[in-house]
């Protein structure tokens, strides 16, 4: 069994901030993480191969530094490691994210057949949750969004159980293999890296691949060329400028307190007064 | 199969990367371990760089490393309530190259390091502590446990680079618990300022820098002193004090900082800048006294964790890079010669030391922690009388300067009395000696 994980170094959301004058987002000392979802995927996968054995190749499109990010899934237990980076990627949308993947993963499948694709249902960075969609189309595979459990795989009957969380309920799901699964924040936490696996994920030689490993030849495929999504302004909500207000009452007699916030209540929205008679 | 290794470093700040990059270089197989997600991740400094510990390991340092400033003026100013008294030094001499003092950002300057680290051969694995060592039966240290499965690890020799608090050291009984008296807890702020508007203030070009060393009133009767110094688009400000002082004074650090920052001399230096990062360290400033044994059989301590500061010069970097260089130069030597890393052959280690600026400076002000522990007056009547005394001569208000002279003695004799007074002198000249 082979599955490949689509992982992406984000920056971590919880310290971005952004400029109060400019509105730009500001990613200087922003820390690089990898997409959380992405690490349910890679855990949801690790698990598999622990039950069943196999491969798991983790790749990644991104700039050089997203080998960070591809030794720390190597050290969780990951085979083999790609970093798919070239120039020419620069500004892609989901659309050329999605090509170039895909591209990537065909040139794998000539070495080694894939099973499955695993990737996060969304990264924290973009939110789109298109990427891994797109994906699927492009392999043909089928598809299976906001996964929250692998019930089963059976390579020999090539088929795959799995729970999804849908609207009202959970459904349980079963399709064949190959297929593309987007896993949810599960019930699985990320191993803790054994020593030896340190030891082999700061040694493992990675695999970089430009466009032409990745056996991409159109170019107007990929990148900013290939991509419709225009980015035409960024802006961050206006913050609200209403603060609380301490309301003093002279005595602490709770009848005067219950009054005086009412009143203060009903001046500022006199809808809840007028509501308020109508049902009394 | 566990790994072995010439050299295990536990931890990658200034000493743990001077000592990794200065044996990856010579050939050895050196491991480095950091418990951090990456290197710098958990280190804090003020920060300021001495360019001569680093250009001794890597001369051209200045190539790329993350430099904000070079220093170009030096300010000195001892702090009452509401004024300050003070010497200001600056020099266009400090604008030649090559420049000899830089402000820094430690999480950037880390990283730069620790790639060189790597570049130069060494691997450098993060986010994994080291819990204990591992000895023969001879009690001799021939490795490391840390908290990983499979998490016994070999060398020939263990460098301890695990900063001010190593748990390490104190459980293998290389030294003691810190105690709270050796121990400064310095806290500080990076206040965010459009460049140009940095450089106005403090009356600076592009690439210049300003040091304020705040000493007096400031640290509210504490032994310790402030700072404030100017990044490229930052000022980092801070007070640090024992914390023997802290604890019996019960003065929390932020309120300290908090009020040092609304001294009317600091705040408009401040003013309009966005605070953006807050971090708190201790600082060991035991002195020479306080220095534990730093070699033994398989090991030795560098940095930090051996108490290499020289709390009055404000240099600790620069002496846990050269602490972390002499480890290293040490191993080498002794893997040239063939020789075990026994205590008696690591003993160079110490010798070496003894001889550099290092043992030679922390030795020269071996008294001071004492003295000063010992008398207060030092952060509080002698600021306050320093400041008055100004006060009193430049204030016109028709009274002769020689009854002003007068005033201002005999304000000093009633404060300290003349025996106290020359007694304080004594004191001094023992602690600065």
């Amino acid at each position: 069994m082979h599955i490949v994980v689509c992982i992406k170094q984000v920056p971590d959301s919880a310290q971005i901030r952004v400029h109060p004058v400019t509105n730009t987002i500001m990613r200087q000392g922003v820390p690089a993480i990898i997409n959380p979802y992405d690490l349910f995927a890679l855990e949801e996968a690790l698990r598999l191969k622990d039950k069943y054995g196999g491969t798991v190749t983790v790749i990644t499109m991104g700039p050089p530094q997203a080998e960070a990010a591809l030794r720390k899934a190597l050290s969780f237990g990951a085979d083999d490691a790609i970093l798919i980076t070239d120039r020419a990627f620069a500004g892609a949308d989901t659309l050329a994210t999605s090509f170039a993947l895909a591209s990537a993963i065909r040139q794998i499948q000539k070495n080694m057949p894939v099973d499955m694709v695993f990737t996060g249902k969304q990264t924290i960075d973009g939110d789109t949750a298109q990427v891994g969609p797109g994906v699927a189309k492009r392999l043909d595979m089928q598809l299976l969004t906001y996964v929250s459990k692998i019930v089963s795989v059976k390579a020999e009957a090539s088929e795959i159980v799995v729970e999804r969380r849908a609207e009202g309920g959970v459904q349980l799901l079963k399709t064949s293999l190959p297929c593309l699964v987007t896993v949810l924040e599960g019930n699985n936490q990320m191993r803790f890296a054994s020593m030896p696996n340190m030891f082999r994920a700061a040694r493992h030689p990675l695999k970089v691949w430009d466009k032409d490993a990745a056996g991409i030849e159109d170019i107007t495929k990929i990148g900013l060329k290939g991509s419709p999504t225009v980015v035409s302004k960024v802006f961050a909500p206006t913050p609200k400028s209403e603060r609380a207000e301490m309301i003093e009452v002279e005595s602490g007699d709770p009848r005067d307190v219950a009054i005086t916030v009412l009143s203060k209540m009903f001046t500022r929205f006199p809808v809840v007064e007028k509501e308020i008679a109508k049902r009394a | 199969m566990s790994e072995k290794f010439d050299v295990i470093v536990v931890g990658a700040g200034p000493s743990g990367n001077a000592a990794a990059y200065t044996m990856a270089k010579a050939g050895l197989n050196v491991l480095q371990l950091e418990r951090g997600e990456s290197a710098g991740s958990k280190n804090v400094q003020g920060a300021i760089l001495y360019a001569d510990a680093l250009e001794k390991i890597i001369p051209d340092f200045r190539d790329d490393a993350p430099l904000e400033r070079h220093i170009i003026e030096q300010r000195m100013w001892v702090l009452d309530d509401d004024s300050f008294v003070g010497t200001h030094y600056r020099s266009d001499a400090f604008n030649k190259e090559p420049f000899n003092r830089y402000t820094i950002i430690r999480a950037q300057f880390d990283k730069w390091f620790s790639g060189k680290v790597q570049e130069a051969g060494a691997l450098v694995i993060c986010e994994t502590t080291v819990t204990d060592l591992l000895r023969d039966e001879g009690n001799r240290v021939v490795g490391v446990q840390v908290d990983r499965d499979g998490g016994s690890i070999y060398a020939d020799v263990v460098i301890l680079a695990d900063g001010v608090n190593s748990l390490l050291a104190k459980k293998a009984e290389f030294h003691p618990e810190l105690e709270p008296k050796n121990v400064a807890l310095a806290v500080k702020e990076i206040h965010f300022l459009p460049q140009e508007v940095l450089q106005e203030r403090f009356n600076i070009g592009e690439e210049e820098g300003v040091v304020i060393e705040l000493f007096g009133k400031i640290t509210q009767g504490m032994m310790g002193t402030g700072f404030l110094y100017t990044n490229k688009e930052s000022i980092a400000v801070g007070v640090g004090c024992m914390l023997s002082d802290f604890k019996e004074q019960k003065t929390t650090p932020y309120a300290l900082l908090e009020e040092m920052k609304n001294h009317p001399s600091i705040k408009p230096l401040l003013a309009g800048g966005e605070m953006k990062e807050y971090t708190a360290h201790l600082i060991p400033e035991g002195g020479y006294k306080a220095i534990p044994k730093i070699y033994g059989d398989g090991w030795m301590i560098v940095g930090d964790s051996g108490m290499f500061v020289n709390a009055v010069h404000r240099e600790g970097s620069n002496l846990a890079m050269t602490t972390g260089r002499i480890a290293a130069e040490t191993v080498i030597d002794l893997i040239k010669a063939g020789k075990p890393m026994s205590a008696a052959n690591l003993e160079v280690y110490r010798s070496k030391l003894d001889d550099s600026f290092v043992m030679k400076d922390l030795k020269k002000y071996q008294e001071m922690p004492e003295i000063f522990h010992e008398n207060r007056q030092f952060f509080t009547t002698y600021p306050e009388l320093v400041n008055r005394s100004a006060h009193t001569m430049l204030h016109v208000d028709g009274v002769d300067k020689k009854t002003k002279e007068r005033e201002i003695f005999s304000s000093f004799r009633q404060k300290r009395s003349l025996f106290g007074l020359m007694g304080d002198a004594y004191k001094l000249w023992r602690a600065f000696r």
